[in-house]
Order: C-alpha cells, then structure tokens, then sequence
C-alpha cells in the first residue's frame, strides 16, 4: 500500500468525474461514488497506517543515507551529525527509557535514535530540454509515504467519511446535490495529493485544486448574492498569498539545484546552512501559510467562507484545507528552521504571525452572534495556536494539534449544523438557548468538542495544546508561551459564552426546535467517540507513540544540530498551569454570561469598552481597508490615471500638436508674409492634423484596428530581427 | 522537398490570414482568419520539427491545437453574445471598447 498510496486520489479523482458525468445517467444517488471512494480510502488510509507502523526502524544515520540515495544525493555531513548527537543521545534515550510500554523500541532506544525510511515512488513527468544546464532536467512527480503524509491521510479520511455521511441528510433535497457531493470528492482528493507528494510541484497542484474547490462549496447556493462575495473573497484573498507560494516553489527549486523534490529541498537546506535565498522563499512561502491557512491579517475570508453549507465548512474550512499551510511548514520544516534559524530561539517571524492570530481571532469570536462564525474565528485562533508551533520548533505538537483540531473542529461544526437544522436553518445565537434540552444528542456532543476545544484535562485539545506550550517553554520562546497561556484562557472564555447562548437559558427564537434524524447524529456521536482517545496519540505514558510513528530523520538531524531534545518530557507544572488558567477562563466566562456580574450592558457605559466593542465588531477594519484601501486605492487612482492620461496627454498630443501646427503655419505665414508659397502652409497645416487623426485612431474601439497595430508591431519586431542577423 | 517549400506555404496561409483578419467585417470569418494564421504556424512547427528530426515541432502543434480550439470556444461565444445584444455581428460596428 505505500507504495501505491496514489490510488487514494486517484479513487477520489475517478468519485468526481463519475458523479458529475454519469451518475444522474446511470441512476445513482449523487452521493453514491463520493461515499463509496471515502470509504475505501479510509480502509486503505488505515491499512498504510498499519503498514507504516510494521516498517522497520533503523538508526537514524542510516535511514538519512537511505533517503538521500533514494532522491540520488549523497550524504555530505553525516559524520558531524552523529559526532553532535552522542550526548543528546543519552539524554534522550533517558526520556525513551521511561517508556517501557512501548515493546518495539524498549531494546535499542537507548543507543541511538531510530526512524523509519519514507517511501518514495517517482515518475519522471518530463524532460526540460537539454539546455546545457546543470543539474536534473527531468522533472520529477512522485509521491512518498512517510509519518507525516499518513497521520495528514487519515485525518482526511476520517473527516471527510464524517462530513460525507452527515451531508447526506443535510443536503437533502439540495437543487445541486450531484454537484456537490461532486466538489467533496474532488477536494478531499486534491488534499489527499497535496500530502502525498513528494515534489513541491504535486504539493502545488493539490494547493490549487483545493482553492477551486473551496470556491465552488462556499458559492453553493450563488443565487444569494452574499454567498458569490463570500466564495469570491475566500478565492482573491487565498491567491493573494498564493503568488507567495509560486515565488517560493520557484526559488526553492533553484536553490536545491534544480529538483522540485521536497527532500532534495530539506537536505540543501540542512547542508548549506542559511542563505538569503532561502530566507527569501521561506518568507514568500510564509505568506503562502498566511493566506490559506488564513493567519493574521489575510484570515478575513474564513468566517465569510461560513456561507457555504454547514459540512463542507467543517471540512473545509475547519479540519483540512485550512490546514494545509501549516502542513507546508510541516512538510519543509527543516528549510524553515534553517531559514529563520528557529532553533536558535531568539525570535522567529513564523511564531510572531501564529501568536498573533491566535489572539486576535480569539479577541473576534467574543462579539459574533453567529454559532457558525463564533466556531470560524475559533478555527482561525487554533491555526494560529499551531502556526506559533512551528514557529517555536514544535514540529510534533503542530502537527498533533492539527490532528485533534481536525478531529473536534470538524465536530463542533456539525454540531453546528445539527442546531440549525433543528431551529429552522439559523445560525443566530440571539434566536438559540435551551436547547440542552430539545437536541440532547446535539448538546452531549458539542459539550465534548467544546471541552476538547478548551483544553479541559482529559480531551484532546488539552493534550495538543499543552505540548504546544510545553514546546515553546523548552525550546526557549518563553514569552510566547504567556501569550499562548493567554489565548488558551481567551479560548475558554468564548467557547462558554456561545455553549450558554446557544444550549442554556431560555429558547428565545420562533421556531420549534427539535433533535436531527439518525443520519446527523450519527457522525457526531462517532466523532465524539473518536475525539476522546485522539488526545492520547502523543501520551508520554505510551512512549510518545505520535512522536515514534511521525519522526523523519530530516527533523531529528535538525534537533540534534541545535542541541534540543526532540521528544519533549512531560512537565507537571505546566500541565497543571494550564488546567488552572482554563478553570479561571471558565470562572470568568460563566460569572460574566450567567450570572451577569462584572455590570452587564458595559458597552452602553464605559467608552472605552464601547470603542472596543464597535473595533471588534469591525473586525479591526481589516475588511475596510482591504476594500475601499486596497481594492478601492487601486480601482480609483488607477481608473482616473487612465482617464487622466486619456483627456489630457493623448487628447492633449492631439491638440498640441494641431495648435502646434496652426501656430507654427501662422508663423511662417506673418514672418515670411507672402513670400512662402501657401501650399507649405497648408502643408503644415493638413499634416498636423493627419498626425492628430492618425494619433486619435490609436483608440477608436475597434479590434481590427488594435489587431493592424499589433500585427504592425509585430512585422516592426520581426523587420528588426532581420536586419540584426 | 525542400523547407522551403512548406515555409512558402506557412507564409501564404499567414498573409491571407491577417489579411482576413484586418480586413473581413464579419466576425466569425474574422475567427477563421485568426484559425488559418494558427494554421500557418503549426505548419512552421511541423516542417521545422520534421527537418531537424525530431518530435518537438509536432508536441508544439499539438498545443497550439488545444489553444486554438479553446480560443474557438470563446470567440464564438462572444461572437453569439454580440449578435444577442445588437442584433449582428459587424465588427466595425462594436466599438465599445473606444476610450
């Protein structure tokens, strides 16, 4: 399976053309092919899982070269490498030690570190030419299954499973049914590429698909003109970083001489130490992260995209695509150590957007009242919690907070969906409250996906969260772990908040609100089920398994070189600081919203508050100055050159040059009186306005005339190419 | 034969297609001009790639093909479009574009 771990997009590939060519033809439900693919991909997700889990571990400098002949480079460094690491060694070994749950390593942990071998299948794509450059001209596509690539497939898997079941029953009767189940498919599968790839160009490819597929779900229902914006916006605002990621994968392919393969890239950049080329396509690519994996301040199209349906934002817009970016860093994470030398723990650009996202966007979701966007500012704050990660050289705790976030964001948004679908389509807290009661199964389940959420003790967000914190208390970023203290307490705060408008008090809405069938409750309750041992994957106890099954011999190497252990020990003192700051968020939370304390109706009095408020509500004008600043700055100016330059500079050349012409006639007319002959004047005369007519032709409107000056342009271009030869 | 020959060729076909194109006032002879300049330079492709022996020159023509039948695509549905709004597809006509 892991070497033909492409049929998984493949499957979901054929899922989407099948269900938009021919399953209204043959007579299938639209959701048919779609769930179908899902499900085998998740049972092959699982058995790759498995398989990866049986393959051997081996020391991680021969793993190292094993992979460096496979991408055909030979290993340079490798003896300073394992001079280096002697003595983290033992210590790490020590922390290993511990775990004598774990039988597979118990035996040899003690000596070295071990990694398993990622496995690559390549085929050349094409050949660029033999232009005499150095290096590969063959360009590579390929796929490669290691650690990262299967834990990303089967958060997919599993998720999009989850949302193909429970969109079923909330598209019923969907105008565009076929349609969308068809769009699910295609994105689940362009995911599904992007992880796998083993070249940048693959991870680009899948990048692009899910933008399109992203635009296609959040315009679902188009006919209302909100919902096109929406789509539109997601789509401007993510290909705004997207250029970064051109410009990264363009400069990133020069840098490893040449080669689009990701490991190629890793290992240059662990070799050749920190350039400002690298600097520079790490930068670019960072914006690339800022836009898709909507991080301050390019998040402003996440809670607009809620306007697409309810199950293809908890996919979407919740577990996966959003998570892409941070998987890019994830996937190249030793090119961006070395480009903002994380490990060096001074400060790092990376963390500095991750911690601001997550306290901004947390900051957001105080003043919404809508269900859907209290959850998408969530989202955007949980990003930038496992963005400030990577930024810290949390590489583990990244991507073990993806995990659990996929897992519990995924189901908070179809809890979310099962509210509305029981109040009458709204997503309006104002119009929710009591539904403990009426939606029991809803309730049950949204309490648990907001426990995790928080970071209450056993559920998992407490264990991805605190690994997160823990990872920034070690590795030296001190004071982005207060700030993550902070933004897991803002968290909290929040998430009371919608749980008591939504679920307590008084039912303060029109409609009849009541539980949602079977087919709805169903994977919440798996969801459910699921989120309560995803926390456990990474448990200390267990002997670390998420670290053991994920490690890539890349990410040790760099660990080694900045002396820091790469397994991180459990710290009681923080585990305990962070349930503590979580009880008080809660105190906090529940005096404010419940028992109405701390004087209720404080925007009415205090200005400043009021000012707060109306700033938040603005979601820091970020909106305003993209429109009327950016898109408006452009439009404008730019719009009133032209016309400018129109009346005034073509229009004026005209003139000019017939009032020129006029003058100069008159001239030569009193100066030499009669004795020039007055066909000269006239002459001059006609001539200056033939140049003037010739000049206002330029811009009659018709194409023909365009195409005569471009092919006029052209002959010029090729008349030049013929005299020079 | 001679490259020449085809060359020859390749050059008529691209006169009377800009030609057409400048001079034809109906539209969709104006995009059967713009198909006959395609044309031309596919035939540039093919005898080049044939006379120094190898595939390119055809690959590059393959493309151009796939273009040129996009370009159909849209050209004529511009070209409906038009006769939809004014009621005939008279390029001297459309001058919507003028400054």
């Amino acid at each position: 399976m892991l070497d033909n771990i492409w049929i998984m997009p493949a499957l979901m590939a054929g899922a989407f053309v099948f269900t938009l060519l021919f399953s209204k033809r043959l007579g299938v439900a639209g959701h048919w092919a779609g769930l179908t693919a899902i499900t085998i991909c998740l049972g092959l997700s699982i058995v790759a899982g498995i398989q990866w889990n049986n393959t051997e571990r081996i020391p991680l400098k021969e793993a190292e070269k094993a992979e460096l002949a496979a991408i055909g480079l030979e290993a340079h460094e490798s003896e300073t490498t394992s001079e280096k690491s002697d003595d983290n060694e033992i210590a790490l070994g020590a922390t290993v030690g511990k775990s004598v749950a774990a039988p597979v390593l118990a035996a040899s942990s003690t000596e070295e570190e071990l990694v398993r071998v990622p496995v690559l299948r390549e085929w050349s794509w094409f050949d660029m030419g033999d232009g005499g450059q150095e290096g590969d001209s063959t360009v590579q596509i390929g796929t490669r299954a290691d650690g990262l690539s299967i834990v990303m497939l089967l958060t997919v898997c599993l998720i999009s499973f989850m949302v193909h079941i429970f969109s079923i029953g909330y598209l019923k009767g969907d105008r565009r049914y076929r349609h969308y189940f068809a769009s699910l498919a295609l994105f689940t599968g362009a995911m599904m590429l992007m992880v796998i790839s083993s070249t940048t160009l693959g991870v680009l490819f899948g990048w692009e698909l899910m933008g399109l597929c992203s635009f296609l779900l959040i315009g679902h229902w188009w006919e209302d003109r909100n919902n096109a914006n929406a789509a539109l916006k997601a789509f401007f605002t993510t290909r705004t970083g997207d250029i970064g990621l051109l410009v990264g994968i363009a400069m990133l392919f020069f840098f490893a001489g040449n080669r689009f393969d990701i490991a190629a890239i890793n290992y240059t950049a662990i070799e050749g130490g920190r350039t400002t080329m690298l600097t520079v396509a790490c930068a670019a690519l960072l914006v690339a992260v800022i836009g898709k994996s909507a991080q301050f301040p390019l998040h402003t199209w996440l809670p607009d995209a809620m306007a697409g349906p309810t199950p293809a934002s908890a996919l979407i817009h919740a577990a996966t695509m959003v998570v892409a970016g941070v998987y890019l860093v994830l996937r190249l994470y030793p090119s961006f150590w070395t480009a903002f030398d994380i490990g060096g723990g001074v400060w790092s650009p990376i963390a500095i957007v991750g911690v601001t996202t997550a306290i901004t966007a947390a900051l957001l979701a105080f003043v919404q009242t809508d269900l859907k966007k209290v959850l998408a500012y969530s989202t955007v704050s949980q990003l930038g919690f496992m963005v400030l990660a990577l930024g810290v050289g949390g590489w583990i705790a990244a991507l073990f907070h993806l995990v659990t976030h996929a897992v519990f964001k995924g189901l908070l948004f179809l809890c979310a969906g099962s509210v509305s679908e029981g109040c009458h389509h709204t997503f309006d807290m104002r119009e929710m409250g009591g539904l403990r009661k009426k939606m029991p199964v809803t309730y049950a389940t949204f309490m648990i996906g907001t426990l995790a959420l928080c970071g209450v003790a056993p559920f998992a967000g407490f264990f991805s969260k605190d690994e997160i914190l823990l990872s920034a208390g070690t590795y030296g970023y001190k004071t982005f772990m207060y700030l993550g203290f902070l933004a897991a307490a803002l968290t909290a705060m929040y998430m009371t908040r919608a749980t008591y408008l939504t679920f307590f008090g008084r039912y303060r809405g029109h409609a009849h609100p009541h539980e949602s069938p079977r087919i709805l409750t169903l994977p919440l309750i798996s969801l459910t089920a699921i989120s309560i041992p995803v926390g456990l994957i990474n448990l200390p106890l267990l002997g670390h398994p998420l670290d053991k099954f994920a490690a890539t011999a890349t990410n040790l190497v760099l660990y080694e070189e900045a002396g820091l252990p790469s397994i991180l020990t459990f710290s009681w003192n923080k585990a305990i600081a962070s349930v503590l700051v979580v009880a008080f968020a809660f105190a906090l939370a529940y005096a404010y919203n419940v028992r109405k304390m701390f004087g209720h109706g404080l925007t009415k009095r205090s200005t400043l508050a009021r000012a707060g408020y109306t700033f938040l509500v603005n979601k820091y004008y970020l909106d305003r100055l993209y429109t009327d600043g950016v898109v408006g700055g452009i439009k404008g100016p730019v719009a009133n050159a032209a016309y400018w330059v129109n009346q005034n500079v073509i229009d004026g050349v005209v003139n000019g040059v017939g009032t020129g012409g006029k003058l100069a006639a008159k001239g030569v007319y009193n100066v030499l009186d009669q004795s020039v002959v007055d066909g000269a004047v006239n002459g001059v005369g006609a001539a200056a306005t033939q140049s003037g007519g010739l000049l206002r032709k330029l811009q009659n409107g018709q194409v023909q005339t365009y195409a005569a000056w471009l092919f006029g342009a052209g002959a010029l271009f090729v008349l030049y190419l013929a005299i020079n030869a | 034969m001679y490259l020449i020959q085809y060359l020859f060729l390749s050059a008529m076909l691209f006169g009377i297609g800009v030609y057409g194109a400048l001079a034809r006032k109906h539209a969709v002879l104006v995009l059967m001009s713009i198909e006959l300049i395609l044309t031309s330079v596919n035939i540039n492709f093919l005898a080049f790639g044939a006379f120094n022996e190898t595939t390119r020159g055809a690959v590059f023509a393959i493309f151009v093909i796939a273009v040129a039948a996009a370009e159909v695509g849209v050209g004529l549905a511009i070209v409906l479009l038009m006769y939809r709004n004014n009621k005939n597809i008279d390029l001297t006509e459309a001058d919507a574009m003028k400054g």
